[in-house]
């Protein structure tokens, strides 16, 4: 006898989702996202000749979108160490507002759509790109380095630094220096920022056994590898000017910047002991954003608005 | 002929969800349904943006 009649269990009214569309506009990490939505946007501007608007707003939001994602299936795949964390135990997995299995679905489906749309609506290389970024961000850096070696966010921060590539290779289905100086500026200025960060909340990643730099090799290691990494940061920062796509203003701006992300990583160097520690450690995880935000920002209004042109001249 | 139904470790309930679930619900499916018209219309102007009059030019 065959008898193909089954019921699924019932779900009780307890076990429904009730995770708002916010809680899962969070999953996406906006902040993260908006960093990315900047970068992809130089990286779009950068490519030479004419862009069409509609081709290129559709490939920042394939690329934005595919960061979303990675996003996604990072907190899927974390939600064991951001329970932990005092930063991260509000997110939308640990404090039960979205299941797990959920997220990563959600993740996972994004991640198809962006990659798919970036082939269509731009070429298949920069699919390829955004693919690798997503796959590099989650496999490479969440599921591997960030719980096995004191480096991770520095390879990991490839992946970060990827987007400007994606966007110049959407546009023009080749590479390019401009978008690999870009890629070079965000990969080095990722120890600093994070590792700025570490410091603060050293205590957090400890109890939920993540070997970030202070907690395996010191804090004192880690002021000393700040400063070296911003040593590095503060002349790539110029690079763009020196090579001729940014102009005098955003070589002026990228000077001065430069020096204050410098000043304020001795800072951190010098002062090792109780709140002027932790002061020094905070003014520069806050500056470093400002800090990426503003070159980007200039790069996008230069190229947006056609300056780069005018300031060459 | 008994039916498999008769022990049915999962018996069928009915799911009566609080007026926060149907809210969350209900602003999920219009956000479901805004991001899928919003791909669509996408999907639409690049496809006239990338073959321009060509999207009129097919075979009958």
């Amino acid at each position: 006898m065959s008898d193909l009649s089954y019921h699924l269990k019932a779900e009780s009214a307890a076990e429904v989702c009730d995770a708002s569309p916010s809680d899962f506009v969070q999953l996406l990490k906006p902040r993260v996202m908006s960093l990315v939505v900047l970068s992809a946007l130089a990286g779009i501007l950068l490519a030479p000749g004419h862009v069409n608007p509609v081709i290129g707003f559709a490939s920042l939001v394939s690329i934005a979108v595919g960061a979303g994602a990675a996003g996604a299936l990072n907190m899927w795949y974390d939600a064991d160490v951001d329970a932990i964390m005092i930063r991260t135990r509000g997110r939308p997995i640990p404090s039960g507002r979205i299941d797990r299995d959920v997220a990563l679905g959600f993740g996972l489906m994004l991640a198809a759509f962006s990659v798919l749309t970036l082939g269509l609506v731009a070429n298949w290389l920069a699919a390829s790109l955004l693919a690798f970024t997503i796959f590099f961000y989650i496999v490479i850096y969440s599921m591997w380095l960030k719980r096995a070696t004191p480096q991770n966010i520095v390879i990991g921060g490839a992946a970060g630094a990827l987007p400007p590539i994606v966007a110049y290779t959407a546009m023009t289905g080749s590479f390019s220096l401009s978008s690999f100086v870009l890629f070079a500026i965000i990969f080095v200025w990722t120890p600093p920022h994070f590792w700025a960060l570490a410091l603060i909340k050293s205590g957090d990643y400890a109890r939920a056994g993540i070997p970030m730099m202070p907690n395996v090799k010191g804090p004192d290691r880690t002021r000393l590898e700040i400063l070296i990494y911003t040593l590095l940061l503060a002349p790539l920062g110029v690079l763009p000017f020196v090579l001729g796509f940014a102009s005098m203003l955003y070589g002026a701006l990228s000077l001065i910047l430069g020096a204050l992300f410098v000043a304020l990583a001795v800072q951190v160097y010098r002062r090792r002991q109780g709140d002027a520690a932790e002061k020094a450690a905070k003014q520069l995880f806050a500056f470093s954003i400002l800090y990426l935000f503003l070159l980007l920002a200039l790069i996008v209004a230069e190229h947006g608005l056609g300056l780069a042109a005018f300031a060459a001249q | 002929m008994s039916s498999i139904v008769d022990h049915d470790p999962f018996p069928r309930q009915d799911v009566s969800l609080t007026p926060a679930q149907q809210k969350s619900r209900r602003a999920r499916n219009i956000a479901i349904g805004v991001a899928l018209g919003l791909f669509a219309l996408l999907f639409y102007v690049v496809t006239i943006v990338k073959l321009g009059p060509g999207v009129l030019n097919r075979p009958l």
